[in-house]
């Protein structure tokens, strides 16, 4: 399967109407009549419509974007998956959210900065208008402040890594609690900063809110050793850190090192994993479509035992994120190679890149 | 590289007549050809499948509320026309075209071969394992690709005759009018459950399948819908849309079976042994592809209600193009063929018509033997004008 928008959140009622329409419909749904008279009627995924583009600093964008059903409520810090058609291809990308949970209106806004040669950061900061339909995932996302909220804080960015940064910040401010935060920000030059006009007008507003600006036309990049200058008490803080993966690698190092591993929060993506070596008994794999059979030891991904074995299998990210490599199985339980549960799963669909088989698995592939 | 048979079972077989060297040089053409289409597809291909799909939607309702009022006689003709018309698109330009993958390049998952299912009695999972992958890459094996005959039928002198083989014609009559049946069943491999080498979980999950994907459609066609027009117009609205309903099936049924049998058992084309193809190349396999199958000549109208299975050698030769796209590069495969001195098959619907249903009647009796074949394709002279103005139109620097 291709990657997805999330299931909107309807009434049962109209599950449960939509559910008895197939009766009229199959193989199609109700919806996909619906959606003939006006698309936004269909329920099949989470789509909307951009609302507002505004430019930002430092070659940036911010895209306001009205879900056409309402969205779980998000953490500052958390990200969505959103999705366009650029030249009747679909192509989905990850953003920070940068707007206020709960908007009245319950929009949502992202911020993208351009990037040469990139696919959709263009049309985003270039060419989209407001009418635009997209598609919208579920909100994700572990980089979130904690409750309660750190009396002593530390904010790390750097670039476009700054948009996680923005939101929480505007959260502290709006909940009163910027009593005592350090940000370092490292960018070009002064205009290259995201955000940059509202975070110094925040930093004069609020004396609990230091910002300091590494700018590399000027000085050195900035190295985590630079911490001692920036925020000599950055031990006793909690840190938040978003930036480009070599940095998030430098500073997570050195919080390593300084053996504070547990004060820093970043987005932590999925290990690499599929490729064997780890729990579980493994199994073999009856690809029914394919017409395959696959022997996976403990801990390779049905996915990777496929093609080892030479089927030609659909994948995407390959670490559970993007459900291109679903297929639906018939028979067997399969083990969640990211948290060890063993589920006995016949007629789901599942991810083969994140899923063992433990035993004979059959599957619709 | 297969072994050339000593004396080949129909000598006029151009397969034989290639060098590898040959084969080999086609193989990377035809591959040129597929990539060059590829990075073409865009918006235009995008709107050409999202307004096919609008429109049958539409049909397909407009026909159904038509169908309501079936109990008056034009409502009934009308409605009824529509909705075979309806069905006939979406089976065959829509559903098997998306189901082979065809759209997956837009990424729309509405419009994908993992996540469509037709209006047919055949579920979309057992039809791509004995469509896409056992027919598209084993094509015109004999024994190998279950489609030579459907089990049921001889279609090559080849097949051992045994007298069953003497009702084949009858079978070939009902087999047009319940199709979808017949493709739904056929998916199964009976002679692999013969054999006993088919699983029978999975044997038993295949039936389920069957029986859900039928409990639907019969739901829908033969309840629901006569039930509605009931509510107005009682016992006759109910029996007439009943009709109406079944009809269309059998419309959808009876044509498809025609165009799809015309794809590969005309006279025109060739069929192979398993001998035959062992250690096959990239070219050979295109060249069985293109001399496997059969086109149907027409109008632009006939091709999409044919579902562009009237280019079956085009598509053949590249089951995951778009169907929009066969058309256009049917003279680029043309020119191929006269280069290599290869045939292109072709005709009009009566004659492929006709050529398979001789066959059907006359493999019924013991005997037979190959068809004669149209020899290497010679461009018209209209063809071959316009080959030299489009040379003229093409820049020629890289």
């Amino acid at each position: 399967m291709v990657e997805t928008g999330a299931q909107p959140r309807v009434s049962p009622l109209r599950r449960q109407v939509s559910r008895l329409g197939r009766a009229l419909t199959t193989p199609l749904l109700p919806d996909d009549y619906f959606a003939l008279i006006k698309p936004r009627w269909s329920t099949r995924e989470l789509t909307g419509r951009v609302v507002k583009v505004r430019p930002e600093t430092g070659n940036a964008t911010t895209v306001v974007v009205q879900p056409d059903y309402p969205m779980s409520p998000h953490r500052p810090g958390q990200y969505l998956r959103i999705g366009m058609e650029i030249n009747g291809i679909r192509h989905w990308r990850a953003y920070s959210i940068t707007s206020d949970p709960e908007h009245p209106q319950g929009v949502l806004s992202i911020t993208v900065k351009y990037t040469e040669g990139g696919r959709m950061s263009p049309v985003f900061c270039r060419q989209v208008q407001p009418g635009q339909r997209v598609f919208l995932g579920d909100v994700e996302g572990e980089f979130t402040l904690p409750d309660p909220v750190p009396a002593k804080s530390l904010f790390v960015s750097a670039g476009s890594g700054i948009t996680p940064i923005m939101a929480m910040l505007r959260e502290l401010d709006r909940r009163d609690a910027l009593e005592d935060a350090v940000h370092v920000h490292s960018c070009r030059d002064e205009d290259d900063m995201i955000f940059g006009a509202m975070l110094r007008e925040l930093a004069q507003r609020r004396p609990g809110y230091r910002l300091v600006e590494v700018h590399t036309t000027k000085v050195p990049r900035f190295q985590p050793t630079d911490l001692d200058e920036h925020c000599a008490d950055w031990r006793e803080r909690e840190a938040f850190l978003s930036g480009p993966r070599e940095m998030i690698d430098a500073v997570e190092a050195h919080y390593d090192e300084a053996a504070l591993a547990e004060r820093l929060h970043t987005e932590r993506f999925q290990p690499v994993i599929g490729n064997g070596g780890g729990e579980g008994e493994g199994g073999n794999v009856h690809f029914r479509v394919s017409d395959c059979e696959a022997e996976c030891e403990a801990g390779m991904s049905i996915l990777v035992g496929g093609e080892n074995a030479g089927a030609k299998l659909p994948f995407g990210c390959r670490m559970g994120i993007c459900h291109t490599c679903v297929g639906r199985l018939q028979d067997g339980a399969v083990r969640d190679l990211r948290t060890g549960a063993v589920e006995t799963a016949s007629g789901q669909m599942i991810r083969t890149c994140i899923n063992a088989p433990e035993g004979h698995i059959e599957i619709d592939l | 590289m297969p072994k050339r048979p000593a004396k080949p079972y129909d000598p006029d077989n151009p397969l034989w007549k290639l060098s590898d060297e040959q084969l080999e040089q086609l193989g990377k053409e035809l591959d040129a050809l597929h990539d060059e289409i590829f990075g073409d597809l865009g918006e235009r291909d995008a709107q050409y499948i999202r307004k096919m799909i609008k429109f049958q939607r539409r049909l397909a309702a407009t026909s159904r509320a038509v169908l309501l009022f079936s109990k008056f006689k034009p409502a009934w003709v009308v409605g009824t026309a529509g909705l075979s018309i309806a069905k006939i698109l979406e089976n065959m330009e829509i559903g098997h075209n998306v189901m082979h993958g065809q759209w997956d390049w837009m990424n729309d998952p509405t419009i994908h071969s993992s996540t469509w299912d037709w209006d047919t009695a055949s579920p979309a999972a057992a039809w791509k394992h004995s469509h896409n992958y056992v027919h598209h890459t084993f094509t015109n094996v004999i024994g190998k690709d279950k489609d030579v005959g459907y089990e049921i039928m001889r279609i090559d002198a080849r097949q051992q005759w045994h007298w069953p083989y003497l009702f084949q014609p009858l079978y070939n009559v009902l087999l047009m009018a319940a199709f979808e049946w017949g493709v739904a069943l056929h998916d199964l491999d009976f002679d692999a459950i013969r054999a006993g080498t088919k699983d029978r979980k999975q044997l038993r999950d295949e039936l389920k399948g069957i029986g859900k994907k039928v409990r639907m459609q019969v739901l829908k066609d033969y309840v629901s819908y006569p039930a509605l027009a009931a509510v107005p117009f009682g016992k006759e609205g109910f029996k007439a849309t009943l009709a109406a309903d079944a009809i269309a099936n059998v419309v959808r049924n009876v044509w498809s079976h025609a165009i799809i049998f015309c794809g590969h058992f005309p006279d025109q084309t060739f069929m192979f042994t398993e001998e035959e193809v062992a250690d096959e190349s990239r070219g050979a396999w295109y060249v069985r592809q293109l001399i496997g199958a059969a086109n149907i000549d027409g109008r632009p109208l006939f091709h999409i209600m044919s579902g562009n299975l009237s280019f079956q050698v085009e598509h053949h030769l590249y089951p995951d193009m778009p169907s929009s796209r066969y058309q256009e590069i049917a003279p680029r495969v043309r020119e191929i063929c006269e280069r290599y001195g290869l045939p292109y098959n072709t005709g009009p619907l009566r004659k492929q018509w006709g050529t398979v249903q001789r066959t059907i009647l006359r493999l019924a009796f013991p005997g037979g033997g190959p068809r004669r074949k149209p020899g290497p394709y010679v461009a018209p002279p209209e063809e071959k004008a316009a080959r030299e103005r489009q040379k003229e139109l093409v820049p020629a620097f890289p």
